[in-house]
């Protein structure tokens, strides 16, 4: 494999933005029928490195080289036409079109100048057959799951270009059954001879298919190393250049008081099918961590918590008192923080600046007559951005442009400055960078510690087991178990994910 | 400081040059247009006719930017001005006082805001759709209240809004500027604009953070309501008479672009109350300048579209692109 000819090569590549060099000097190689992971940490340039191969950006300096040849892509269609085809982790297909027509659109066969249904629908299968997928073509693609529409998109790039095949965080949103229908995908288009480059922020993933890794810095090239030949903490090492100790534990923290009194206090909450009634309650200094699989009921439990969505019924008891719940601007003048699983959707107001961004919940809760004077804006801002290391040229950056993991601190930053006493985060470590990633743990920590309350939901368990004192299990729209303190390991967590549902017991 | 100061005057500068590039225009092509002269106590020249013949759009333009930036439209506001002047005529012909008479003109314009905002707010109608239901059924309900005929009326202090002078200008344009000034200051001083621009730009998201995106979409339509109702009431008094169907007649498209030509996106957002302004006067000067520089009137619509459509150019993404990668390679360190 490693004598394989080089497919795609780029020499020196650079890439400058106002404020920032994205690329300096970046050489990387693609063979043909290898998978190579490319790692860094947000802001690292991979994205930028990505996006000038495929011709989203036009490079400032350096080479790119398909087969030897020179190649300067003005837009991501000419990229496709010589070869080179992308797959997002937002599936960029139709939703509302059938499989077919998303496989096919703009080379559909005709018939008499007409689209031809019945020839789309069978080249569709036919090619779909060849990644071992028989479904119905004909159905729009949105009846399908993120898995099946991501194998459509890569079976649409690939038959568009055919030589190389860049895939960016595919299995973000996809649970582990599904990684693996994608990654034998993956490798019989290895077997075939494409060039893959595979981006992903789950390290096991990474080890699990690459043949090589090359890891990126600052805009810089670190290195390149076979898969094979690298472990765990040096790859981590590559990418942070500093030591990591490993940040995880192996069991919950023990030791929590619960004698004292419940801060907040949810009975009976829930919402027909939605999530079935939960009683839950959150002390001062404590972490819940919140585990269960994509669409269990966790987003959903966060949101009925913090009236993001409506409930039925059920009370909410906050110091013991009565708590009127019944808007997220009720929630947030009980104290509470919210910070969606959606960052760009729920999240950030992607044009308005970082400082605003950060000011916003404190400028919302004190009213439109009371403004939050601009330099008292600019300190907090700067305050925030020195304290949680946000990655910006400058405060007055539009928040759309950062990175995932600046936004994600940016979020919180936003809930920190109006000192909430709980704090639920769904998924602040999705789609985040190692570093960043360590650096929201210990944050979460530091918070917990100073009297906070968080409910944190994760799909890292990893993660969960580090900073919980109990974790909340949900699977199939029911919270079906509660783990305390040592009891809490990833196996167990696991254990109390897999276990078949027993019908009665929880039905409500 | 002074960098706000910097960004709020690169922020403008595009509008400020094309009103410049327009009147020296007009300038060239009629030299006695900058002849300024005082009579009666108040100044007299075309570019005072334009600020005031400017009025009416420049009034909706203030609440039409508001309602933009919160990602919405208001087709209405013609609509609400025939009915403002309407009831305002009939009270006044009715012999209500002038306050009152204001007071309920006014009143009505916020209601008819009331009525959008809610629709748009609270049933989640879109809000071209939403506004388009008073801009077809307003003009109804003016010829409702004005009984089908043109009102007219001879009471001076009302035909004083149109006509009369304060200041040494007309008295339309010291209101325009008196709103344009509030309305820039209250959501400047207050945080207002940015909570505006914040729903306009990720409603769910400012949901979430607390902000009272409903009250806010009702709010800037009533204040567009309101803008109509001054409008109105101009327009009204400076004919003596309210016209059912000819008052405000298609005034809303010309506000949708001085907020456009002003250089706030359709798609919500930031706004420039300031700029808008500018903007509802450059299509004022484009009128102007075409009356008096002698074209036949049958050339009117088609020279204005070619100037908004010169001005639309220059402000497109793609040459604001290549215009921004320019500056950056001559200013960037």
């Amino acid at each position: 494999m490693t004598n394989n000819p080089t497919l795609l090569a780029a020499v020196g590549l650079s890439k400058t933005f106002p404020g920032t060099r994205a690329l300096d000097g970046v050489d990387f190689d693609l063979r043909a029928g290898e998978v190579h992971a490319l790692l860094g940490e947000n802001g690292a340039g991979k994205s930028t490195l990505i996006k000038c191969l495929t011709g989203a950006y036009r490079r400032d300096g350096g080479d790119i080289l398909l087969e030897g040849a020179s190649i300067d892509p003005r837009d991501t269609q000419e990229a496709q036409r010589l070869g080179i085809g992308t797959v997002y982790q937002e599936v960029n297909l139709l939703p509302n079109l059938t499989v077919a027509d998303n496989l096919l659109l703009g080379r559909q066969p005709r018939r008499l100048g007409l689209v031809s249904r019945r020839e789309t629908n069978r080249i569709a299968r036919e090619m779909l057959s060849r990644y071992g997928l028989t479904i119905d073509v004909a159905r729009s693609l949105d009846s399908y799951s993120v898995a099946i529409q991501q194998i459509v998109a890569i079976a649409r790039a690939v038959s568009l270009s055919g030589k190389v095949l860049i895939l960016d965080e595919p299995t973000a949103s996809l649970d582990r059954d599904e990684v693996r229908m994608l990654f034998d995908v993956v490798r019989s288009l290895r077997a075939q001879g494409l060039g893959i480059v595979f981006i992903s922020h789950f390290l096991d993933q990474v080890f699990d298919i690459s043949d090589r890794i090359t890891v990126l810095r600052n805009g810089r090239l670190v290195g390149v190393r076979d898969a094979a030949t690298l472990d765990r903490t040096q790859l981590i090492n590559m990418m942070l250049g500093r030591e990591l100790s490993e940040e995880t534990r192996d069991r919950g923290r023990g030791g929590f008081d619960y004698a004292q009194r419940a801060r907040i206090a949810y009975v009976g909450t829930g919402r027909a099918g939605v999530i079935a009634p939960f009683d839950l309650s959150i002390h001062r200094g404590e972490v819940v961590g919140m585990a269960g699989l994509l669409g269990s009921g966790r987003t959903e439990t966060a949101e009925l918590m913090f009236a993001a969505a409506p409930r039925d019924g059920g009370s909410v008891n906050k110091d013991g008192k009565p708590l009127k719940l019944a808007s997220p601007r009720d929630a947030i003048a009980a104290g509470f923080g919210f910070s969606p699983e959606d960052r760009k959707t729920s999240g950030i107001i992607g044009d308005m600046s970082v400082r605003e961004n950060i000011v916003l919940a404190l400028q919302a809760r004190q009213g439109w007559m009371r403004p939050v004077r601009l330099s008292r804006q600019r300190e907090m801002a700067d305050d925030y951005i020195r304290r949680l290391d946000i990655r910006t040229p400058d405060a007055e950056k539009p928040i759309g442009q950062l990175s995932g993991g600046n936004q994600q601190k940016a979020l919180l930053a936003r809930w920190l400055a109006t000192n909430p006493e709980f704090l639920i985060l769904d998924e602040p470590t999705r789609g985040i960078d190692v570093g960043a990633h360590a650096e929201i743990i210990r944050m979460i920590e530091n918070l917990c510690e100073s009297g906070m309350s968080l409910l944190v939901i994760s799909s890292e368990l990893d993660e969960l087991v580090t900073y919980s004192h109990r974790v909340v299990v949900v699977r199939d729209r029911v919270h079906v178990a509660e783990l305390i303190g040592e009891e809490i390991t990833t196996d167990s967590i696991v254990a109390a994910i897999a276990k078949p549902s027993p019908a009665p017991e929880t039905s409500a | 400081m002074n960098g706000t100061l910097a960004r709020f005057g690169r922020r403008i500068a595009p509008q400020l040059v094309t009103l410049a590039v327009v009147v020296a225009m007009i300038g060239i092509v009629f030299p006695g247009f900058f002849d300024i002269s005082i009579a009666n106590g108040r100044l007299y020249g075309s570019p005072i006719d334009i600020l005031n013949r400017g009025a009416p759009v420049a009034l909706l333009a203030i609440g039409m930017t508001l309602v933009i930036a919160t990602g919405g439209i208001d087709l209405s506001v013609g609509a609400v001005m025939a009915i403002c002047g309407a009831i305002a005529a009939t009270l006044i012909v009715d012999g209500y006082s002038l306050p009152a008479t204001l007071a309920l003109s006014l009143g009505a314009g916020l209601l008819c805001g009331l009525w959008n905002g809610l629709l748009v707010a609270v049933l989640g109608i879109q809000p071209i759709v939403a506004t388009l239901i008073l801009m077809v059924a307003g003009r109804g309900i003016a010829q409702l209240v004005t009984e089908g005929m043109i009102r007219t009326f001879s009471h001076h202090g009302f035909a004083s809004l149109g006509s009369g002078n304060l200041l040494w200008l007309p008295t339309p344009v010291v209101i325009w500027v008196c709103a344009g000034i509030l309305a820039t200051l209250v959501v400047r001083r207050t945080a207002l604009g940015m909570l505006i621009e914040a729903v306009g730009i990720n409603r769910r998201a400012s949901m979430l953070a607390g902000v009272n995106a409903r009250l806010l979409i009702v709010t800037v339509y009533m204040v567009s309501g309101l803008c109509a109702a001054m409008a109105g009431l101009i327009v009204t008094a400076d004919i003596r008479g309210a016209d059912a169907n000819n008052a405000g007649l298609f005034l809303e498209l010309d506000a949708i672009l001085a907020v456009v030509v002003g250089g706030t996106s359709l798609l919500g957002g930031h706004f420039s109350l300031i700029a808008s302004l500018i903007g509802a006067m450059i299509i004022q000067a484009i009128n102007t300048g075409i009356l008096v520089a002698g074209f036949p009137p049958e050339f009117n619509l088609v020279i204005k579209a070619c100037i908004v459509l010169a001005i639309l150019v220059l402000q497109s993404p793609a040459l604001q692109g290549a215009a921004m990668l320019f500056s950056r390679t001559k200013g960037q360190p």
